[in-house]
């Protein structure tokens, strides 16, 4: 190896490290499954279609087929006659793992509230696999969820997006191909938690203040590297276009251009900046998701997804124009000031207009395990305003819309050929308080039977408590 | 489009019933009712007068001036009981000054079981018709001072917006369980040690951790009133009976997440359970045992279940807390008793049965009324049709209007 290519590699090398190589990376890998034929059930597709007495076949850990298709030689049958079957759920807005269950202070890790902008941590570091909600979650269907950091500061660090396996170490749930989330937060927590120890922020003036502040940060910080690459580019090309066989040129260019300083927080931002890594955005009110959205034209990125969004049907229509997700709760509200205005009809409204992406999201160990019901609180209470959403319009609140304000679209979220097998039979119409998940697939992997003991995990946590009680 | 010009003008139709004075005359026809093993009666009519329930049969017939309300064959309940709640003594949880369901840094050292929240009430809270229009008549309205071994004394409130709506003996909140035990001094125990200590100051000598007014309070709770535990987990509820039983309350269980595993106990005490039967994660080393069946498990040891949400603003979720009862086992007219009846029979409240000569606090309901996926389609308080108005329809009813010429403002549903 020549001196030249050494070090055309190592400049290689140092790029790479900021542009491409992904730290704790992905180790999911499918259980093991067999082929499995679905028979006869009643499906919601997840892309607003409704099949009557519809087979599918999952194979390979994909959705093989829908409806008809060629049957391979030996195959599961599971019958879902008079049964339901829907795309795997996702709940884009849960802190398992970061808030588990036992919620003890030496378990509190969703909030790193030391400082306003802390978006240099991950969410994923925090997470406790064993945490007990994630089986419970998985008895109500969730089959992917991403666990943000909580809402304490403005910008709260990296979300990361898992599938819903048991695991020893969070890398074996991370979604391969998911991209981070950004977790951020509008008004009330971050000026209350830093007002009242009287630093900044402490006014809503004072988190946008300090939020353009961290985007002007983040974009210098793009412009140097940008910059240094391109100086680097330039050497590289001039060395290849010269005579540069002992590659001094390089050596030069080397020597003259450092790379600028890693920055974990800048790294997070300028990924947000340059949609790399997606924006959710918690906020409340309806004038504030507007600020919001000026901010984000005047940075030129995109906010992903607004969460919690309790005043979202104020601005249903400007949310359907600028491509932003609303993920919202059915019915709750009132607890603090900004969640006052909060209606019943409001994932209703927000799904109303064309192009919309409506999301019922959880922020809940226990909401989480029953999206359905809360999806068919919404249904119920548009109907009383003359509002008629089928269950195949529904069903897209808790899977497909949820998968692209993750950027997962294009893996899971429908019942789609190609797709990742992640599939929940349920008893009846899923919604209805009476409707349970009777199993549940993740890659084709039966990993929740309703009926079958055997396959329904227990976390290491639960595993031998109260047997004085059980004797 | 049409279905809402329907049901709008519908909707229109009841309201100007409500405004007249003759409303607490109502003749309800066409319902279904739910008899006590489960069945339903169907084309029941229901004559009500003077805020009354006067006759209930088949084909009934009214004076001409009484308005008739077609229930269309739906179902007929009781008006349903929202759970403990701070309904009206907290407009938003997180702004302090809207809030007075509890105390806190009071100037003295003792307890105060004679705080009283009735006193702080407040019918005209926006929470008030949010909750009854979800077919909401009544709640148990708590103190919830809880870093303090006795919370205070509250008891039933009627959704009717009346400023003295209370009905039903006065119930004592003791907290039993770890969940305050670093404010009393960093053990459960310290629980014990206060309420025995108190119970030995009520009944004479010297006074050191209640004050005069709190001897007469715990005297007057203990012998008529109703003593409400907090305690999640099995070894505190048997302390609580324990205490029960040596000072002959009346007492009630609320939490018991764990409650399951001392049915027995429970049940041959005569000791009923308010739960939040969602409750199925071990939210603490208090409630390892938590599980979806609770409730199930509970009544067919023969215990006396209600329900709570543990949500004030949210109240009415506790309709959906009782619906996955169901789906876990438990009867569905014992959960409909846990929702209408038994509260008020626990707290010494009216008797809330659909019966002749009782109260008319009742709801129409679009369709079974444990489902998320049916509402409140009319609710009766006191005879009266309620408007089905609130602070969250009036919103919903301004933003409704897809591009309206003029800002929302002057748009006033």
């Amino acid at each position: 190896m020549t001196l030249r290519t050494r070090l055309v590699g190592a400049l290689a090398l140092s790029i790479t490290a900021y542009v491409a190589a992904e730290p704790f990376p992905s180790q999911y890998q499918a259980l093991e499954s067999s082929p499995t034929l679905i028979k006869n059930a009643t499906v919601l597709t997840g892309t607003g279609e409704r099949l009557e007495q519809t087979d599918v076949l999952l194979r390979d850990g994909q959705i093989a087929w829908v409806g008809e298709g060629e049957l391979p030689a030996e195959v599961e049958v599971v019958d879902a006659t008079g049964r339901w079957l829907t795309p795997g759920i996702i709940d884009v807005h849960s802190h398992l793992g970061v808030y588990p269950s036992p919620g003890v202070d030496a378990h509190s890790d969703g909030n790193e509230a030391t400082a306003p902008v802390t978006a240099e941590v991950w969410a994923e570091h925090s997470v406790w696999p064993q945490d007990p909600g994630f089986n419970r979650a998985l008895a109500g269907g969730i089959t992917s969820l991403q666990i943000l950091p909580g809402s304490a500061n403005l910008f709260g660090g990296r979300g990361v997006t898992l599938k819903n396996i048991p695991a020893t170490a969070y890398q074996a749930m991370k979604f391969p191909g998911a991209p981070h989330g950004l977790k951020m937060a509008c008004g009330e927590n971050p000026k209350r938690v830093y007002g009242d120890r009287n630093s900044a922020p402490s006014t809503r003036m004072g988190n946008l203040a300090a939020y353009r502040t961290a985007w002007i940060k983040a974009q210098k910080y793009i412009r140097e590297w940008e910059e240094y690459e391109r100086k680097i580019a330039e050497a590289s090309k001039t060395s290849s276009e010269s005579d540069d066989s002992d590659g001094s040129a390089m050596a030069l260019a080397a020597a003259l251009n450092k790379p600028p300083t890693r920055d974990l927080e800048l790294e997070t931002l300028a990924g947000a900046l340059k949609g790399e890594i997606l924006v959710h955005m918690h906020c409340y009110r309806a004038d504030e998701m507007l600020t919001i959205l000026d901010m984000a034209d005047e940075f030129g990125y995109k906010v992903g997804t607004f969460h919690h969004g309790v005043e979202a049907y104020k601005i249903a229509d400007r949310l359907a124009e600028n491509n932003v997700c609303g993920a919202l709760w059915a019915d709750w509200w009132g607890f603090k000031m900004e969640a006052y205005d909060g209606i019943q009809e409001n994932i209703a409204l927000v799904d109303r207009p064309q192009n919309s992406c409506a999301i019922v999201h959880s922020d809940s160990e226990e909401g989480i395990q029953r999206l359905n019901q809360e999806a068919a609180k919404v249904m119920a209470r548009a109907d009383v305003v003359g509002m008629d959403i089928p269950p195949e319009r529904a069903i897209r609140w808790i899977t497909a819309n949820a998968a692209k304000s993750l950027g997962i679209l294009d893996k899971t979220g429908t019942i789609t050929a190609g797709k990742m097998a992640d599939v929940v039979i349920w008893n009846q119409n899923p919604f209805s308080v009476y409707a349970k998940a009777d199993q549940v697939f993740v890659d084709g992997a039966l990993l929740y039977d309703r009926s079958d003991a055997s396959k329904q995990p227990v976390s290491d946590f639960e595993l031998g408590q109260l047997l004085e009680a059980r004797q | 489009m049409r279905t809402t010009i329907h049901k709008v003008l519908l909707t229109l139709a009841l309201g100007v019933v409500t405004s007249t004075s003759l409303a607490q005359d109502l003749l309800i026809t066409n319902a279904q009712l739910l008899s006590q093993n489960g069945s339903y009666n169907a084309n029941i009519d229901i004559l009500i007068e003077d805020g009354v329930i006067a006759e209930m049969g088949v084909g009934l017939e009214a004076s001409s001036n009484t308005p008739v309300l077609d229930a269309d064959g739906k179902p007929v309940t009781p008006a349903f009981f929202a759970g403990l709640t701070v309904s009206g003594l907290s407009d938003v949880e997180l702004v302090s000054e809207s809030v007075d369901s509890g105390y806190s840094d009071l100037f003295t050292d003792t307890m105060h079981p004679e705080f009283d929240v009735r006193v702080a009430y407040n019918p005209h809270s926006s929470i008030v018709p949010i909750t009854r229009v979800e077919g909401f008549g009544y709640a148990l309205l708590a103190a919830t001072s809880r870093d303090h071994t006795l919370s205070g004394t509250g008891g039933l409130v009627r959704f009717d917006g009346g400023f003295g709506s209370f009905e039903g003996r006065d119930v004592l909140f003791v907290s039993a369980g770890g969940w305050s035990g670093d404010r009393v001094g960093g053990s459960r125990a310290v629980h014990w040690m206060l309420l025995e200590q108190a119970v030995a100051e009520s009944k004479g000598g010297d006074l050191e951790i209640i004050s005069r007014q709190g001897r007469e309070t715990l005297k007057r709770v203990m012998k008529d009133g109703v003593v409400l535990f907090h305690a999640e987990r099995a070894a505190d509820i048997m302390q609580a009976l324990r205490f029960i039983a040596d000072n002959r309350l009346r007492g009630v269980i609320a939490g018991a997440s764990e409650g399951w595993m001392v049915a027995d106990a429970l049940a041959s005490a005569s000791v009923p359970v308010i739960i939040n039967a969602l409750d199925n994660l071990p939210a603490s080393f208090d409630s390892l045992g938590a599980r979806l069946d609770n409730a199930a498990l509970l009544h067919s040891a023969g215990v006396e279940v209600m329900f709570t949400s543990n949500e004030t603003h949210n109240a009415r979720k506790v309709r959906q807390v009782a619906g996955n009862a169901v789906a876990n086992g438990l009867p569905h007219e014992v959960a409909i008793a846990a929702m209408t009846t038994t509260p008020a029979r626990v707290f010494g409240g009216q008797d809330r049965s659909l019966r002749v000569g009782n109260r008319a606090d009742l709801v129409i309901w679009g369709g079974d009324p444990l489902e998320v996926n049916a509402v409140a389609k009319q609710v009766v308080i006191n005879g009266k049709l309620d408007s089905m108005r609130s602070r969250q329809t009036l919103l919903r009813d301004r933003y409704l209007p897809e591009s309206p010429a003029m800002p929302r403002a002057y748009i006033k549903p």
